[in-house]
Order: C-alpha cells, then sequence, then structure tokens
C-alpha cells in the first residue's frame, strides 16, 4: 500500500466517510473509492457499490482476477445524554468498542473535563446537541440523566433518525410515565417501541460500572445482531 | 476529530511507524471459511523491529504472519498466505478452530 492510500484512508475516517479499497490480488493495484463517486461502470462499479450497501468485506473475481473489496464503514458513534456515574465507565468501555463517543449535558458542574477526560463533551441543549452532531444507522444514543426535560427532548431526536439503538435509564414505572408524555406530545407506539428501557441487558447489574457493562452488551447485541438491511 | 486520549486505530498506528522511518507491512484478512476467529478485513500492522498492533486471528497464526510480514518488507513484494485447521505436528501452524483464513500482506510504501 503507497503512504498516500493509507492517508486517504484515515483521513476518510477522521472526516467520519465511508470508503471503499479495492486491491487486486493479481497485479497489487489499489482504489479508493468514495460513495458519491461510485459511477463506475462494469463489474468493478457492481462491486463497490455492493459493498457500500451490505457493509461486508470480501473477494471477488472479475475478468478471471482476484481482487479484495475492503469496506472501510463510517466509525461507530455514541452519544451520551448525562454527565452521571455510569457514564464514567461506559465511555471508555465504548471507545475500546471503536466508537466515538460525545457527552452531553447542559449542566456544566456534571460534564467537566476533570470528572470526564479523553472525551468531547458538548454543554447545549440535548436535542440541539444530537442535530448538530448529525444522527446516522451508525449512531447509538443513551440518557441518562433521568430528568424528562434532558432526556425526552433528545429521545424525541433519535426515534426522528435512524440511529441503530436508543436507550433510556430508568425504571419500568418511570418508563411507562416518560411514555404517556411523549405519547402526548404526539409521539406513535412505533417509535416508542424503539427506546430500550430499563436500558440494558437484564444481567443484575447494580453498580454504575455493571450498569456500563449491561449497556454496552445491549448495544452490541443492537449493532451485530440486527438483520442485515 | 480523534481525541488525544483516544487510542490510535492499527492504521494510524501504520503511519505512525511509517513517518518515523520504520519499514511497515499491513496483513488483512481477506477471506474466511468456517469459524474464524477474526472476520473479513481485520488487519494486523507490523514494523521492522516486530512491534505488531491488530490481529488477523485470535492469536493462532500471528507468529507466522510476522514473520512473513518481516520478509514481504524485505522484498517490498506483497503476498498472500493461507491458514486451515490446526496440523497434529506441534510445529505447525494452524487455526485450531477449524476455520480457514487467507491474508493479505503487503508492504507499506512511498509514492513513485
Amino acid at each position: 500500500m503507497k503512504a498516500s492510500t493509507l492517508k486517504t484512508l484515515i483521513q476518510a475516517k477522521g472526516q467520519g466517510q465511508a470508503v471503499v479499497l479495492v486491491t487486486s490480488l493479481e497485479n497489487h493495484s489499489q482504489l479508493v473509492f468514495f460513495p458519491e463517486a461510485t459511477e463506475t461502470d462494469g463489474p468493478l462499479g457492481g462491486a463497490v457499490r455492493d459493498g457500500f450497501r451490505t457493509d461486508r468485506s470480501r473477494v471477488v473475481e472479475f475478468e478471471g482476477k482476484r481482487h479484495f473489496i475492503q469496506v472501510i464503514n463510517q466509525p461507530l458513534k455514541l452519544l451520551i445524554i448525562g454527565a452521571v456515574h455510569i457514564a464514567q465507565t461506559l465511555i471508555p468501555m465504548a471507545q475500546s468498542c471503536g466508537y466515538v463517543v460525545t457527552l452531553i449535558d447542559p449542566r456544566r458542574a456534571f460534564a467537566s473535563n476533570d470528572r470526564f477526560p479523553g472525551v468531547a463533551v458538548r454543554t447545549e441543549w440535548p436535542d440541539k446537541a444530537l442535530t448538530a452532531l448529525g444522527l446516522n444507522s451508525r449512531t447509538a444514543v443513551v440518557t441518562l440523566t433521568h430528568d424528562p426535560k434532558f432526556d425526552e427532548p433528545a429521545l424525541i431526536e433519535a426515534m426522528d433518525s435512524d440511529v441503530f439503538y436508543i436507550g433510556a435509564l430508568g425504571s419500568r414505572r418511570t418508563h411507562l410515565a416518560r411514555c404517556e408524555r411523549l405519547r402526548e406530545a404526539g409521539v406513535s407506539e412505533e417509535k416508542l417501541e424503539r427506546i430500550q428501557a430499563p436500558i440494558g441487558l437484564d444481567i443484575g447489574a447494580t453498580s454504575p460500572a455493571e450498569i456500563a457493562v449491561s449497556i454496552m452488551g445491549e448495544i452490541t447485541s443492537a449493532l451485530r445482531m440486527r438483520v442485515n438491511r | 476529530m480523534l481525541n488525544k486520549d483516544e487510542k490510535h486505530s492499527t492504521l494510524e498506528t501504520a503511519l505512525s511507524w511509517y513517518e518515523q522511518g520504520l519499514n511497515v507491512a499491513i496483513a488483512t484478512v481477506i477471506s474466511t471459511w468456517g469459524s474464524s476467529p477474526r472476520p473479513t478485513g481485520s488487519q494486523l500492522v507490523v514494523n521492522e523491529e516486530r512491534q505488531f498492533e491488530g490481529s488477523v486471528s485470535g492469536g493462532c497464526v500471528e507468529t507466522a504472519v510476522i514473520e512473513e510480514a518481516m520478509d514481504v518488507m524485505h522484498t517490498g513484494l506483497p503476498r498472500l498466505l493461507s491458514y486451515g485447521v490446526s496440523n497434529e505436528q506441534a510445529w505447525e501452524v494452524g487455526l485450531a478452530c477449524g476455520g480457514q483464513i487467507e491474508v493479505y500482506v503487503e508492504p507499506l510504501s512511498g509514492d513513485k
């Protein structure tokens, strides 16, 4: 691989851009494709478009020659509402799993850099922050404040997007009350069903770190076990 | 934007080695059959000092891939490796899980 090709791949990742790298296994030539520039004709163009669509890297053969179609997808994003104790362990866990994490909490005393080193922190209102950060099918949204005035605008924003996971902290009873308020705000049943609540896999977690494990497990399952789109 | 505390990705590690003037090779899983520990697209990067980052299996074939990568850095020519079910003989490299993988190893080179 040429150093310039490697730099292109790293730059694309930094910009949150998906790319496909095609390597000829015969003459070792390499080409980088961007999603908007796949008007390439013939079997190569088809294989590249297929790669973007399915998010699957694979070897394809055309004209009797093998090519490796490598899909380098947009980075996974985790947006956490609530700079609370659970977030302190959830953040490094998610970063280890490859997520670019942003923490959102308008309460500056909670969202201090001392409590949350090494993560991007935003202190605007959660729905505004989510809109600014951009929600897509590689994004997970988690609300942890317990406070409807912070959590619910974020949940509404998330339910209106194609994020792959929405989780909300709170007991079953809290969630029933939350759903009631969201219904009154005009949210459909279908959208409400997208919220995972109580949040996390049922593993009997009690400490903040254990709850973070159960949340990360549930996010992973949503990402990996969903039916291929 | 990456935060400074965030870990470098495997490819970023390769680039930083290259920029320090080290020879670097990149190994990528290009196909798998059966139960393979790491999916297609998984990568391992190696420098001339045998430091490595990432993985192409569950630790089963990494040692062999690193040796091949040293050769690839030396010759400057990519090569395709293939590993299968573990052989009875202890010195044979293989995948105990019964899977098979193909690994493409290429040198990182300047732009000529």
